[in-house]
């Protein structure tokens, strides 16, 4: 199947790994994510105040986008894309007045009409092509690592658009079962990393991600698999700041659960980017016998 | 905190103004706690998320504008989803933000401070989103 595939701006520079690992594994499962023509920022976080109409647009821009393709699907990587453009469009659903007004700003773009479903690329592998055909594509089984699954708060919260349960998800538990892991289970997998603070209270950010990570790493986790490029910094990049603050912890890799799926598949390291990983992945990755 | 009620405030232009942007209902909260039991940055907090929404209720605008609870939140919807009366908190601690960022334009990040080898190391992710909750 092929279906547009909305990017969001990080995954070009910072999450590059995101990216080449999620197409080149959806590949292997006969999806091809055809990244969309002229897309723009969609604002990162959702606008939440009932009447900010602006914020909206920029989403919805992108909407218009998938429109003009023919389509009325849209696939996102990064769980804060996928969060802002889904709320956006049911903010735009919800009034027929602000419906008017947003198309009316827009202008010289096509009307608008709520019509396109923003989707996240695990709910295409959960409910398109199905655990079964995706255990059938695994050629380097992940036996014996030890992955601990990290939603976070953007593809869960608010309940409406969640892709899961708010606060026992299981869809990247079933996927990484699939890929032959030994699943965590973490009771921290839906609490916040600290989000947009990481950039003014670092602090709450390393006292966050560091009840985070003990506890998975209490459970026995040797890797986190996640899906969002902020909870990726903040998990990933601010362990330099959890190692001054708390001098028992030990690192601990992270990784995009679209990577796992591509070292599963047998496909060519060079897709997983993992030079772009703070923490070097590779040691452990190595050590099961899972890359060269 | 020494709190005086009146009417003034209860019905007042502030509450109005947090409703207004919030779309909330505030008298809908019955302060059990839950959102604060479950916040994760509340450790942080000058005061928890449920005392945020019984100074909103009561008008406090003075009292609410010393704290750093709703600039301290992470939007992570938590309270959100979890209230038992279907109050949407992050709504409300949006439209707290927005008060001081609309009518008093003071940033409580301003892009032009933050220093270069910050920028250089995250994401855009984080510096659009910090900045979208944290400026107006």
């Amino acid at each position: 199947m092929k279906i547009p595939y909305y990017p969001g701006c990080t995954l070009k520079t910072k999450a590059k790994d995101l990216e080449d690992s999620a197409i080149a594994a959806a590949k292997v499962l006969d999806i091809e994510m055809e990244e969309l023509p002229r897309w723009n920022c969609c604002g990162t976080v959702y606008s939440l105040a009932s009447d900010d109409l602006i914020h909206q647009v920029g989403s919805i821009r992108n909407l218009v986008r998938v429109k003009e393709q023919g389509a009325n699907q849209v696939v996102t990587l990064c769980s804060m894309c996928y969060n802002t453009l889904k709320r956006a469009n049911e903010f735009f659903l919800a009034d027929e007045e602000k419906q008017d007004r947003i198309n009316r700003y827009m202008d010289e773009e096509i009307d608008y009409t709520g019509d396109v479903a923003v989707v996240h690329l695990l709910e295409i592998l959960r409910d398109e092509v199905g655990m079964e055909k995706i255990k059938a594509a695994v050629k380097k089984p992940l036996t014996g690592l030890k992955v601990s699954p990290y939603y976070g708060c953007m593809l869960l919260r608010p309940a409406s658009i969640g892709i899961d349960n708010t606060e026992r998800p299981t869809v990247m538990e079933d996927l990484l079962r699939a890929l032959g892991a030994e699943v965590i289970d973490d009771p921290y997998k839906t609490e916040c990393c600290g989000a947009y603070q990481t950039v003014n209270r670092k602090d709450v950010v390393v006292t966050c991600v560091h009840s985070i990570l003990t506890s998975a790493q209490r459970n026995g986790a040797e890797v986190i698999a996640l899906s969002c490029p902020l909870c990726d910094f903040n998990l990933d990049n601010r362990q330099k700041d959890i190692l001054q603050t708390y001098k028992g912890f030990h690192p601990i890799p992270v990784l995009y659960f679209t990577q796992l799926m591509a070292i599963a598949f047998g496909l060519d390291e060079s897709v997983c980017r993992f030079e772009l990983s703070y923490n070097d992945p590779r040691p452990l990755l190595k050590s099961k016998g899972l890359i060269e | 905190m020494k709190i005086r009620l009146s009417r003034e405030n209860v019905r007042g232009e502030f509450v109005k103004k947090v409703e207004m942007i919030s779309g909330e209902d505030l008298l809908k909260c019955y302060q059990c706690g839950k959102c604060s039991a479950g916040c994760p940055a509340a450790f942080e907090m000058d005061i928890l998320p449920s005392h945020v929404i019984r100074l909103a209720q009561m008008g406090q605008e003075e009292e609410l504008s010393k704290v750093n609870s709703y600039w301290i939140c992470l939007s992570c919807q938590t309270c959100t989803v979890r209230c038992p009366r279907g109050v949407d908190i992050a709504k409300i601690m949006e439209a707290l933000r927005l008060v001081t960022l609309r009518q008093k334009n003071q940033n409580k990040v301003e892009a032009t401070a933050l220093p270069t080898e910050l920028l250089a190391e995250l994401p855009q992710i984080a510096i659009v989103s910090n900045l979208r909750k944290m400026s107006g």
